[in-house]
């Protein structure tokens, strides 16, 4: 990326709201039903239905703004986003135009150490649209199938300022805000089912330029990962551009996963006037300032805040917190590990290494997880106790992570206990020395390595199960 | 002030209506002859005017957040031109 | 017994009086149907089976009281689980919904009987019915005329004698100005009062559901049935339904009431505006307080309506767009061609050019000349009415400025047709309650008085009318098949 260049980001992101019902209508939001299912007259078009507004999105709404920062006029409205597609029933979508429930807030992103805060421009409620099921790729398919049962699904729309200037802040807000609605209980954020999407606006523009430069939209961002290679493929695409002297147009692409490219998405046909007006099936919402502060103090911890109380609490550092408290989940594994094993930094070890790792290699959520907060516990103390050696304990809870069976248990299965009786090591350590007098000769003349030999030699006598420190205190004795 | 065909055109785009030629002359010379009836409004001086959204000065109209049994499948496809495994069949989209 | 020709109230007394059954009832209807259908061709559906099951199944009961065992005709556009409900157009022609208006169920539960869906401009888009992509209706005062719209149908039957009352909705005067037309009561609630679920929308901030029915008291009875707060439909409204019969108790000393100026203007015809005055006379005689006022933005309304109400039709008919229900065009190959034939074929000249004109006024860079224009007239109209309802408890004016006219008279002249409509506007604009009794002959021809109310305060707009129609004998005026007068 050349240096010349500097990259302007802005993110646009969906979130599904957590509610039983659809946002207006009382359908279930249920997610893996039969086809059509979950729909009734007014979520799928049919005439003379209408909407009336489920109170837990607006209060979910409500959270969200307090979450961020932003300012919650006293005043909001509905209006409709009119356009025809095959997944919108009614051909228009109930939005929030120019009066929105939320405007004016932030988020703050950690990158090494260096605090930036990204600003949200709005946040506003509005309904999903329903599934459309092609067969092969969009542009190629004969027909498309219509499942109606997530049109009507309750949405967050949250708008960030341009404010990004590189792909890794850009993941860096969207891993943030992600954080932040799981902990405010809106959303369960997840990517690859739908209930998060991420669509990136971009442009280019020589550094120290004022103006902006063109700009593209990227749809089709399913995971972290392809939100910043898009956002550097697209970011080149558009510098590779403007040196060729070629023109960029304004428009909206498609990351194709496959290929690592964006393409466009252009139809022949002009672009919609959406022809916004106020809803007049809904009437207006007037927020008073006794209800946010309602909310405000029902909130549920924040990340941020949660951070503070880990670093303040148990002196942990501030990259750990970061980590323990990506999710509520996650947070609330740890702090219930940490209400009855109080060294908080091996704890956290633990989960940022091997609980993680194994994790991410499932990919599994730690809700799921079979390891539960009190079998580490378990575990932990297993270490303490020298029943166990750290470096066991790591094959012992990979069994544990697998199977779902307790420490003790795999231990006594595996036949795992740590031998650190010292008469039994001894004469281990003896048969291997006396085995190998060059090597012992080699130590004696200063050959530190040889040490190493003799205790790997022992570790595997031993299966691995000799007590480290026992082993390296009979074998320096012996060799002295 | 006489709405051109290519006004014509574009509305009957945004509103997804197929015209014949002599549809789309007589509605630019009937939508003209309204649209100038309409012009009158233009006679009141309405800056300082609130526009009258909504009629009944009421807010927060609110439903409890319950799932409740909507229709059956059966139901909300039995009047659909055509279906397949259980959702609505179109053409093409592109 | 010539059951056709008795009001609810009368038909309720007789049956519980045990005279009757509504079997009988029913089978009257249908036997008066037989005879004068054809050329009042009111009905797109007849419901002669169920409806003879419904007052059965009551009869066996042998419970009367209310409307129980009463049957009744419902405007096409209110939703039926499982009755074709076509809104008199192409687009719905066999579309069968699955589930029921809140107003027509309320009926059902109190034991209404449904006998058949009524004829109707395509969409309530209309003021003759003559837009229907069926047929037209006719007025039963002379064949040769149009019983007005969009409820033409509704009014027909009714003042024809094939149901004693319906349920029909009301955008610019569409109940209104059909009631005006054939000489009956037509009841436009206060927008709020009754709930449009069910009801297809045409104008959703002007849609409002009423009655058609012979004489104030049934309307009185039925609107108490019909009105409420109903949990599907976030505008209606959270107010208390009050007794509308005990209002009415003929009197009306000591009312204030007020007559617009802008409502008797040249355009009115003459013996319409000597009619009317002479019923405020009536008023005063019955002890009112009757005072000339002025609306001064009156002649704004239409206007800014024809803004309102086509860009608010434009988004709700939207959805008719072949996917889930009703006409698709098969041919197409793509979802946009199947759109634009489908709403092409679907649609009739009418509906088209109110969708065209409505896509035009919210479109971009006309949103604020249009539409956000007209809703600030709304406003201002809207404050005309609270200024003199500060002083005055009722407002009275003819409700249209014509006769019935002849079918085909007005159907190439936009807006002459738009015209039918401008002293029931207004009222809708404002969101307040209107209701038209007859109130004299013109030429063999009813004219009708319009009432205007509060907001909410449908009970001294009943209390009013009853009052008249007591004292004069309008109301027991009705047409003979054909032309002529049954005294």
């Amino acid at each position: 990326m050349s240096k010349e260049f500097e990259t302007v980001i802005g993110l646009e992101v969906h979130a599904e709201l957590k509610t039983e019902s659809k946002i207006f209508c009382s359908c279930s939001t249920a997610f893996g039903a039969e086809p059509n299912s979950q729909v009734c007259p007014f979520c799928a078009g049919f005439p003379g239905a209408l909407p009336v507004l489920n109170e837990k999105v607006l209060e979910l709404a409500i959270r969200t703004g307090i979450a961020l920062n932003c300012e919650i006029p006293e005043y909001c409205k509905f209006d409709r986003k009119n356009y025809f597609y095959p997944d919108l029933p009614a051909a228009y979508q109930i939005s929030q135009y120019d009066q929105p429930v939320c405007i004016n807030g932030y988020l703050e992103i950690d990158l090494d150490g260096e605090i930036k805060r990204i600003r949200i421009n709005r946040a506003h409620m509005e309904e999903d649209a329903g599934k459309l099921v092609h067969q092969g790729d969009i542009t190629t398919t004969p027909f498309s199938l219509v499942d109606l049962n997530r049109c009507g699904i309750g949405l967050l729309e949250i708008v960030s300022e341009p404010d990004m200037r590189s792909a890794r802040e850009a993941r860096a807000y969207l891993e943030k805000l992600r954080s932040i609605l799981l902990f405010a209980g809106v959303s369960d954020c997840k990517m690859q089912e739908g209930s998060l999407r991420c669509d990136a606006n971009i442009s280019v523009r020589p550094a120290g330029q004022e103006e902006l430069g063109t700009r593209t939209e990227i749809k089709n961002l399913n995971s972290f990962r392809s939100l910043e290679r898009a956002i550097e493929y697209e970011a080149r695409r558009h510098v590779e551009a403007i040196e060729d002297g070629e023109e960029l147009l304004q428009e909206t692409r498609t990351w194709d996963e496959e290929k690592q490219v964006t393409r466009s998405m252009r139809s022949k046909e002009e672009a919609d006037d959406y022809r916004y007006f106020p809803d007049p099936d809904l009437p207006p919402l007037r927020i008073s300032r006794e209800r946010i502060e309602e909310v405000r103090r029902q909130m549920p911890e924040l990340p941020d805040v949660a951070q503070e109380r880990l670093v303040e609490t148990y002196g942990l550092p501030h990259y750990d917190a970061t980590i323990l408290t990506t999710t509520p989940d996650y947070l609330e594994f740890f702090d219930r590990v940490i209400k009855i094993y109080p060294d908080a930094k091996v704890v956290a070890n633990w989960m940022m290494s091997e609980l993680n790792k194994y994790l991410n290699q499932s990919n599994l959520e730690i809700s799921d997880c079979l390891i539960k907060p009190e079998n580490l516990v378990e575990m932990l103390q297993l270490i303490d106790d020298g029943t166990i050696s750290g470096k066991m304990a790591k094959t012992v809870f990979a069994e544990m992570f697998n199977s779902g069976k307790r420490a003790p248990e795999v231990v006594r299965e595996k036949g795992m206990v740590q031998i650190s009786d010292e008469k039994a090591l001894s004469a281990i350590i003896e048969s291997i020395v006396n085995g190998n007098p060059k090597v012992v000769e080699d130590y004696r003349n200063g050959k530190e390595k040889a040490f190493g030999f003799f205790v790997g030699q022992v570790m595997k006598a031993t299966r691995g199960q000799a007590n480290p420190a026992v082993v390296n205190k009979l074998l320096k004795e012996k060799l002295k | 002030m006489a709405l051109s065909p290519e006004e014509v055109n574009h509305v009957a785009m945004l509103a997804r209506l197929a015209l014949s030629e002599d549809e789309k002359t007589a509605f630019a010379e009937q939508l003209t002859l309204i649209l100038d009836y309409v012009e009158r409004l233009n006679e009141l001086d309405t800056g300082e005017v609130e526009p009258l959204i909504h009629i009944l000065p009421v807010f927060n109209v609110l439903r409890q957040d319950e799932a409740l049994p909507g229709s059956s499948q059966e139901e909300i496809l039995s009047n659909a031109p055509l279906v397949e495994d259980g959702q609505y069949k179109v053409p093409r989209i592109i | 017994m010539d059951l056709y020709k008795l009001t609810v109230h009368e038909l309720q007394d007789k049956l519980l009086a045990g005279e009757i059954s509504s079997e009988d009832i029913v089978k009257s209807l249908f036997s008066r149907i037989a005879l004068v259908e054809e050329k009042a061709q009111a009905f797109i559906t007849l419901c002669e089976e169920t409806a003879l099951e419904g007052a059965r199944r009551i009869d066996q009961q042998d419970e009367y009281g209310g409307i129980k065992g009463i049957p009744y005709g419902l405007k096409d556009l209110f939703c039926t689980r499982g009755i074709k409900t076509t809104c008199a157009s192409r687009m719905l022609e066999n579309f069968v919904p699955s589930y029921e208006s809140t107003a027509s169920k309320l009926l059902n539960e109190k034991g209404g009987i449904l006998l058949g869906k009524l004829n109707l401009d395509e969409f309530a888009m209309g003021c003759s019915t003559e837009q229907s992509a069926f047929f037209p209706s006719r007025n039963p005062w002379d064949w040769e005329r149009v019983p007005g719209g969009s409820s033409g149908g509704c009014a027909a039957a009714v003042a024809a004698g094939e149901i004693p009352f319906a349920l029909a909705s009301d955008t610019g005067g569409s109940i209104r100005q059909p009631a005006s037309y054939c000489g009956i009561v037509g009841l436009k609630p206060t927008y709020g009062r009754v709930s449009r679920w069910g009801v297809a929308a045409f104008a959703s901030s002007l849609d409002q559901v009423g009655i058609l029915s012979r004489g104030v008291r049934d309307c009185a009875l039925i609107l108490k049935i019909i009105a409420g707060k109903d949990p599907l439909d976030a505008t209606s409204a959270d107010i208390e339904v009050p007794n509308y019969c005990a209002f009415l108790d003929g009197e009306v000393k000591g009312m204030r009431i007020a007559y617009p100026r802008e409502y008797f203007q040249h355009w009115v015809t003459e013996s319409i505006r000597t009619a009317v005055m002479k019923a405020l006379r009536k008023f005063e005689e019955l002890g009112a307080i009757v005072e000339e006022v002025s609306l001064p933005h009156s002649e704004y309304a239409l206007p800014a309506y024809y803004i309102v109400a086509p860009a608010e039709a434009s988004t709700n008919l939207a959805r008719f767009d072949g996917v889930r229900y009703g006409l698709r065009d098969d041919e197409a190959d793509n979802v946009i061609d199947m759109f634009s034939l489908s709403r092409a074929q679907g649609f009739g000249p009418e509906v088209k050019r109110r969708i065209m004109l409505g896509t035009y006024a919210l479109s971009s860079g006309y949103y604020d000349a249009y539409y956000l224009k007209a809703m600030k007239v709304r406003r201002l109209i809207a404050s005309d009415f609270a200024k003199v309802f500060r002083d005055f408890d009722l407002i009275v004016s003819p409700t249209t400025p014509t006769t019935a006219f002849k079918l085909g008279e007005q159907i190439d002249d936009t807006l002459t047709l738009y015209m039918n409509d401008a002293l029931t506007v207004p009222v809708n604009m404002a969101g307040l309650p209107g209701i038209s009794i007859p109130c004299a002959l013109d030429d063999g021809l009813p004219v009708g008085m319009q009432l205007i109310g509060r907001a909410f305060d449908e009970a001294t707009l009943l209390k009013a009318a009853y009052a008249f129609e007591q004292n004069t004998d309008y109301h027991r005026l009705t047409p003979v098949p054909g032309g002529g007068i049954n005294e």
